[in-house]
């Protein structure tokens, strides 16, 4: 049995959603010319600015692209669904964003990503732009607290990439923007849980069987099998258990500020996702911390797969200012 | 002694576009299992991209480094993920090592076939052992060494090399993964075989199907 999808040819599916977005936002993106895969912020990119260039598989919309504009990303390279985009792209975006002033890349650990990335990085040295990659690992449930490196990079994306896409507006030095982006991934946590699996627009085939009473925490946003099979249970419990964990990890203090990020996985609605929101809020306040600002939706999704995540991002001073530094993207706007 | 020419690569391209498209959806569902359930598609891609690559090129003007170089930039382009990078060197290692022939002997093919499994591990940085593709490439690139050396013709080495990719691969259900995507699933990626070794053994017996008379 295949899943029921609105396409008209799998393997079209990424191009064709590009064709859809550029016409959507015509006054945030472009393509660069003759590189449909590579998609750039109209406004941003500019002399002596650090370009910021993101990317990874498709299939995880509002990411990446829909995080390119000013104040944020300077470009986004695109990938088949689920897969990291080749070298070509990529260095065609760092052609098209570069200001003189070094290009950071940056994208979740993924070992396919972290190859190709680094291709277009040894291609762009040759074209004399410099290249520093910050890996996000926000996932707590990918490995073990004393292998963070290991960890995949998830919802949490979000803060990572706003807090380095300020620190690149501010017109801040190289070494300041690699700095403010690895402490910004060192500041974030993040925790899913799947209800029910995604099918990839080629096969419309489930990709992984979970019983309809189960859920998988941990489980990861292309459905890597998490840390637990769990029978599935009630909003407060679920959102109880990912909060143990991530702030088991964090070790918050009275007083300490974060923002929060409540995610669905695709198509879990909103109404879950406030009911989970409600609890984060209730947990937060019982232990004294403050929450600085919420987003609740769809930013980091694993096409139509059921199931959220939560992530917190823990702010200090800086972090927080560059949360609050203004932008401007197709799909996301602050400040 | 067998003499390989363009013509008979650009069929071999062909022969493992064919084989891994069939294969696709075994490989989708051995990576969701462990992974995230693309890795057929991206074979299929990638190699359909690399014979459409290779059989445009005019066979005659054609060396083999060329046409290897060729393939190895457009399953790249094609495909990203991880399987683009690593079969990507692997076939520039291959060019490489068959630099300036126009046609190649056995000795040529075992090399081309050896370069071809010491660039997925230079570029996966993976050991045997650890549950990914190069547990079925680095010990079939070892048999097909072994057994040329021994006095094998080709059709000889690339059949023990099929063999041992084989046995190479049924081993990696044995194996915790440390390497790639199912390395965060540590215990419970055992009993399931990698998808990566599984595709390598489709890949390496239509190899062996090709250029064995």
């Amino acid at each position: 049995m295949q899943t029921k999808k609105i396409i008209n040819d799998g393997n079209r599916a990424v191009d064709e959603m590009l064709e859809g977005i550029l016409a959507a936002h015509p006054r945030h993106l472009k393509s660069v010319d003759g590189s449909p895969r590579s998609i750039i912020a109209r406004d941003g990119p500019r002399q002596g600015k650090v370009g910021l260039v993101i990317g990874g598989g498709s299939g995880h919309e509002p990411s990446f692209l829909g995080f390119v504009g000013k104040g944020l990303a300077d470009a986004a390279a695109i990938g088949n669904v689920f897969a990291s985009p080749p070298p070509d792209p990529i260095l065609e975006c760092a052609k098209a964003v570069s200001g003189g002033a070094g290009v950071l890349f940056m994208y979740g650990n993924y070992a396919g990503d972290v190859m190709n990335f680094d291709m277009a990085a040894e291609m762009a040295a040759m074209d004399d732009i410099e290249v520093r990659t910050v890996l996000s690992t926000d996932d707590v449930a990918s490995a073990p607290r004393d292998q963070r490196h290991k960890r995949r990079g998830v919802a949490g994306n979000f803060f990572i990439f706003k807090a380095a896409g300020a620190a690149c507006d501010k017109m801040l030095s190289f070494d300041e923007c690699e700095r403010i982006a690895s402490k910004a991934n060192d500041h974030t946590f993040t925790l899913g849980v799947a209800l029910s699996p995604c099918s990839l627009p080629q096969t419309r085939r489930p990709n992984f069987e979970i019983g309809p009473d189960e859920m998988e925490l941990g489980m990861g946003i292309h459905g890597e099998p998490g840390i637990a099979r769990e029978k599935l249970k009630t909003a407060d419990e679920i959102t109880d258990e990912m909060l143990d964990r991530i702030l088991d990890e964090m070790a918050p203090t009275r007083g300490d500020k974060v923002a929060v990020l409540v995610n669905s996985l695709g198509s879990t609605p909103l109404m879950e996702l406030y009911i989970m929101n409600r609890r984060v809020k209730q947990r937060l306040d019982d232990i004294g911390v403050s929450i600085h600002a919420s987003w609740v939706g769809n930013y980091c999704t694993s096409l139509e797969m059921a199931g959220a995540s939560i992530t917190l991002h823990r702010l200090d001073g800086e972090l927080q200012t560059m949360l609050d530094h203004p932008c401007d993207c197709a799909m996301f706007r602050a400040g | 002694m067998t003499t390989i020419d363009t013509a008979r690569l650009v069929a071999m391209f062909a022969t493992i576009a064919t084989a891994t498209s069939a294969d696709r959806d075994r490989l989708c569902a051995l990576d969701g299992v462990i992974g995230d359930a693309d890795h057929g598609i991206a074979m299929e891609l990638g190699f359909s991209a690399a014979r459409d690559a290779v059989a445009a090129l005019d066979t005659g003007a054609t060396d083999p480094t060329t046409l290897l170089n060729t393939a190895a930039k457009s399953f790249l382009n094609a495909v990203g993920a991880s399987s683009g990078p690593l079969y990507a060197t692997a076939f520039m290692r291959g060019a490489a090592a068959v630099k300036g022939k126009t046609t190649l002997d056995d000795a040529d093919v075992v090399a081309l076939f050896q370069a071809m499994a010491k660039g997925i591990q230079d570029r996966g940085k993976a050991e045997p052992g650890e549950k990914t593709m190069i547990d079925a490439w680095a010990p079939a690139a070892q048999a097909a060494g072994e057994a040329l050396a021994s006095g094998k013709s080709l059709a000889g080495s690339l059949e023990a090399a099929a063999q041992a990719a084989k046995a190479g691969a049924e081993a990696t259900k044995a194996m915790v993964a440390t390497k790639g995507r199912a390395s965060r699933l540590g215990e419970r990626s055992l009993g399931h075989m990698d998808p990566g070794a599984a595709s390598a053994v489709t890949v390496i017996e239509a190899i062996r199907v090709t250029l064995t008379d």
